[in-house]
């Protein structure tokens, strides 16, 4: 394992050699009471890749999203983002349990977007946007509220503004939660089951901002989705979970057409 | 008779030291309402315990023997004196504030997980998550109650009368002395309380609609501050705190 050392710290996206590992999950394991969710979890994902996790519910797709945003920590294991340990800090050479500051640092290369949306409804939808970036980056008040406007119109709202997240349909609460997630610069983006809580004809408009971004961007992704079209078109890979463990994994085409795995064609025949 | 003159010089100046004493408190009891309901909801068993003894101990006494501990014990304890009203004020600030604090608390026990969470993802720290996502959506719903406590303590200022401090109760019972008029004397207090107490239900019902206009009609939250201090209430907790000022008068 290279030492954090090794990794260069500048991390500006510019100067970071694509197809570096940005994310490491190293032994990884969660239990919940008696139930161990996550076993022994080995993965990485690369600089600029979007990888895509699928399984049953209870597989622990949605437990490894909660992980890399530190809303859960390991049991064990240790989690990597760009060379930097998410729940560690090496104190005299030895692995301790980090603390709050850092890993506050390592947690701004990482951004999330919920199922449920969990815009602030005490902000109208441009400070959604802004108040971040005001008040964790520092950024001047100005410059959030410009980078937030162009944020808002590529997520194709610029008429909403003025409105609290109560006046909005769920799929356009959802595009403002993309335009949060993002106007903090992350280096990885993880979507957990984004179009899951929204009526189905919504749905559409979502994933469309999703795809543009993807395909426009050189952003990280991690996804969680049953919206397996979707994964086709934006995955570089596709992992594929059940109890815990991944059992298969592969470029999308070969995932989807030529499964290898049992346990993978009998959840896509179920989903497909 | 009770005559024009016993009310200017008397419940007139009572009226005014009613007043400042029902203000001063209850900013007193909003501050430790606020630190101790939030230190309640800290992550850390330590500060989540002593802010609980500050809570139980403050509840658990009455804010009568309480201003007579600060005015007649401390200066043979101490060898300092309180001015009393500043003694008044304490206790029933102290006294108020521990009961608000179980608002504060509740109201931010009804603030959804996920927006501590949306906070978390988007970097926030825990204060700036209280200051800038939880006190807010949590506020609207600290209203109504606090309504109920500022009367409480409004009423509850009569009890300053019996250390020395010339409130409109004080006021009352020495143009009683002085008329032998009973009736009207303590009609007029009567009437004088319920009128204040109107005035500040009002001026809360205001501060009430203007709180829920700046979230924006927030989607109808499952778990709201009532419906948990109505459980809290059947396990013998919570509510309790808002009608047990009852006991101190």
């Amino acid at each position: 394992m290279p030492s954090p050392a090794d990794t260069p710290r500048d991390s500006n996206s510019a100067s970071r050699a694509n197809g570096a590992e940005l994310v490491r999950f190293d032994k990884v394991t969660k239990r919940f009471g008696d139930v161990t969710v996550l076993d022994q979890l080995d993965f990485s994902v690369d600089t600029g890749k979007h990888v895509t996790l699928i399984g049953p519910s209870g597989s622990g797709k949605t437990t490894i999203l909660r992980l890399l945003m530190t809303l859960l920590t390991p049991d064990e294991g240790t989690i990597k983002v760009d060379g930097d340990y998410l729940n560690h800090e090496e104190r005299n050479g030895t692995l301790a349990k980090a603390g709050e500051k850092h890993v506050r640092e390592v947690r701004k290369k990482i951004g999330m977007v919920f199922q449920q949306f969990n815009l602030f409804p005490n902000m109208k939808v441009l400070r959604n946007v802004t108040e971040a970036p005001v008040h964790v980056l520092g950024m001047s008040k100005d410059e959030a509220d410009q980078r937030a406007r162009e944020l808002i119109e590529l997520v194709g709202l610029s008429e909403q503004l003025d409105k609290y997240p109560s006046q909005l349909s769920g799929g356009q609460q959802q595009r403002v939660a993309i335009a949060r997630a993002l106007a903090m610069r992350p280096q990885v983006l993880l979507l957990d089951e984004v179009t899951s809580a929204l009526d189905p004809e919504l749905v559409a408009g979502v994933l469309d901002v999703l795809r543009d971004i993807a395909h426009t961007t050189d952003i990280t992704m991690l996804v969680v989705t049953h919206e397996m079209s979707f994964a086709r078109d934006i995955s570089d890979a596709v992992l594929m979970f059940d109890r815990g463990k991944i059992v298969e994994s592969g470029p999308p085409d070969k995932m989807f057409s030529e499964p290898e795995h049992e346990r993978t064609r009998e959840f896509l025949s179920t989903v497909l | 008779m009770m005559t024009e003159g016993m009310f200017t010089n008397y419940f007139l100046p009572g009226i005014w030291i009613t007043i400042q004493v029902t203000v001063f408190s209850a900013l007193l009891a909003v501050v430790v309402a606020f630190v101790i309901g939030t230190l309640r909801t800290s992550r850390l068993w330590i500060v989540r315990f002593l802010s609980g003894i500050y809570f139980e101990l403050f509840r658990g006494t009455s804010s009568l023997v309480l201003m007579f501990w600060l005015v007649f014990a401390v200066p043979l304890m101490f060898r300092w004196q309180f001015v009393p009203m500043y003694a008044g004020v304490l206790a029933l600030g102290l006294t108020y504030g521990a009961y608000g604090s179980e608002v504060v608390r509740g109201a931010l026990a009804a603030v959804p997980a996920a927006q501590r969470e949306a906070g978390v993802a988007l970097g926030f720290t825990k204060f700036q998550r209280l200051r800038r996502i939880e006190i807010p959506q949590a506020w609207p719903e600290m209203v109504p109650p606090f309504n109920n406590l500022l009367i409480e303590l409004l009423k509850g200022t009569a009890l300053v009368s019996t250390i020395m401090v010339a409130d409109m109760t004080y006021a009352a019972n020495l143009v009683r002395i002085g008329s032998n008029e009973s009736a009207p004397v303590y009609t007029l207090l009567l009437v004088l309380y319920f009128v204040f107490a109107f005035v500040l239900t009002r001026g809360m019902r205001v501060l009430e609609r203007h709180a829920k206009s700046r979230i924006g009609q927030a989607p109808p939250r499952g778990d709201s501050l009532w419906s948990r201090l109505t459980l809290r209430s059947n396990a013998g907790e919570g509510t309790g705190a808002l009608t047990a000022g009852g006991t101190s008068r």
